[in-house]
């Protein structure tokens, strides 16, 4: 099937403000969007930038606003995007060129909470420390995260003040704040008690809805809201 | 304020569900409430100012083009009191209420209770412009 992709695109060397690129390409209705990408990239115009790596949805590299919402280019396929596609790039982080925008800002939060296991005890002579299935699943649903942005960039709150640590950092501070082997609870939930914290969440649900992992990211920050109030994980 | 003018625009142009609109609607609805508070702060301060001002004001407040702002106070104010419920609903108990689906539904059944709650409402404020009187309402 022959699709048209609408691509914003801009150059900060050539361009003085974004523009909107028409390609036509045939496609297979199976082919994810980050194949008819390549199609416009390899043999239409060479100078289309994106940054893409695995192309299997675990890395986390082709984040984009596809017809105005916030998903993977490889895990999106032709048939469920219509014969018109409009492709843009996240919002919220500064563009470097075409699709790519500059992650630092987003990896300095995820740093930012201490995104390791601290656990000040040496762990049990000749083995790993042990957990319950029970305590294993309290975090389950947050260690899927793959670190793509999709749900910061969708979020209303980040749109307005980049300095809010924004939804991938609370699901990463989750992970270890609700896992029983690890011993920075407070020091986790004092950072996310900040102004730039997760009382920044309007419960907009934009990153759940985007999420590609599926990951319940407004329960996580619900959950997260929900330990600092009762003063620790219950 | 270009930042401003820029997250109004994502805010408007991305294309998310029902949450989005819900937080959307529950701003807009907070902004309007808020409009109206300073106007009847306003109003009670001009009693002290002078007979004539203060009553030329209520005049304003009965001429039809006040009643079609009044009904869009309405229904904000509906909205955001339901909706407010709705958000309460999700931060207290988000084991229970912070899954996409129920979100979506709730969002759906806050509409339909501001609708309940808006429609006589309204017909009670623009009854009087059309000399009808409603049973319930005793002037």
């Amino acid at each position: 099937m022959r699709v048209t992709l609408r691509i914003k695109r801009f150059n900060p060397e050539k361009d003085e403000k974004p523009w909107w690129g028409e390609y036509e390409v045939d496609v297979e209705p199976n082919d994810q969007l980050l194949d008819a990408l390549h199609k416009v990239k390899w043999y239409q115009d060479g100078t289309l930038t994106l940054r893409r790596s695995c192309a299997h949805g675990i890395c986390g590299s082709d984040a984009m606003v596809v017809n105005g919402r916030n998903r993977l280019a490889c895990k999106v396929l032709m048939k469920d995007l219509g014969k018109k596609v409009t492709v843009e790039p996240i919002r919220g982080l500064p563009v470097i060129k075409d699709l790519v925008v500059d992650m630092e800002p987003f990896f300095a939060k995820y740093r930012a909470i201490k995104p390791y296991l601290i656990n000040n005890d040496p762990p049990p002579e000749g083995r790993e420390r042990l957990q319950s299935p029970a305590d294993r699943e309290r975090f389950d649903d947050t260690t899927k995260c793959i670190l793509c942005a999709c749900c910061t960039t969708s979020c209303p709150s980040f749109w307005a003040n980049g300095d809010y640590v924004g939804p991938a950092a609370i699901v990463q501070a989750h992970r270890f704040i609700f896992d029983s082997r690890d011993q920075a609870t407070a020091e986790r939930l004092d950072i996310m008690n900040d102004m730039m914290g997760v009382w920044r969440c309007r419960t907009v649900f934009n990153c759940v809805e985007c999420c590609p992992r599926e990951i319940n990211i407004t329960k996580a920050i619900g959950d997260v809201k929900k330990a600092i109030l009762e003063g620790g994980v219950r | 304020m270009a930042s401003i003018v820029a997250s109004i625009w994502e805010g408007i142009t991305y294309r998310g569900r029902e949450g989005h609109w819900a937080w959307l609607l529950h701003r807009v609805s907070g902004l309007g409430i808020l409009l109206f508070l300073a106007l009847h702060i306003v109003d009670i301060y001009l009693i002290g100012v002078g007979k004539e001002i203060f009553e030329a004001f209520l005049f304003f407040y009965h001429s039809a083009p006040f009643k079609v702002l009044v009904m869009g106070l309405l229904f904000g104010v509906y909205y955001h009191a339901f909706n407010g419920v709705r958000i309460i609903l999700v931060d207290f108990w988000p084991e229970r209420f912070s899954n996409w689906k129920t979100q979506r539904l709730m969002f759906r059944v806050v509409i339909v209770l501001t609708l309940l709650a808006f429609i006589p409402s309204a017909i009670a404020t623009v009854a009087p412009l059309f000399n009808l009187h409603m049973p319930w309402w005793n002037h």
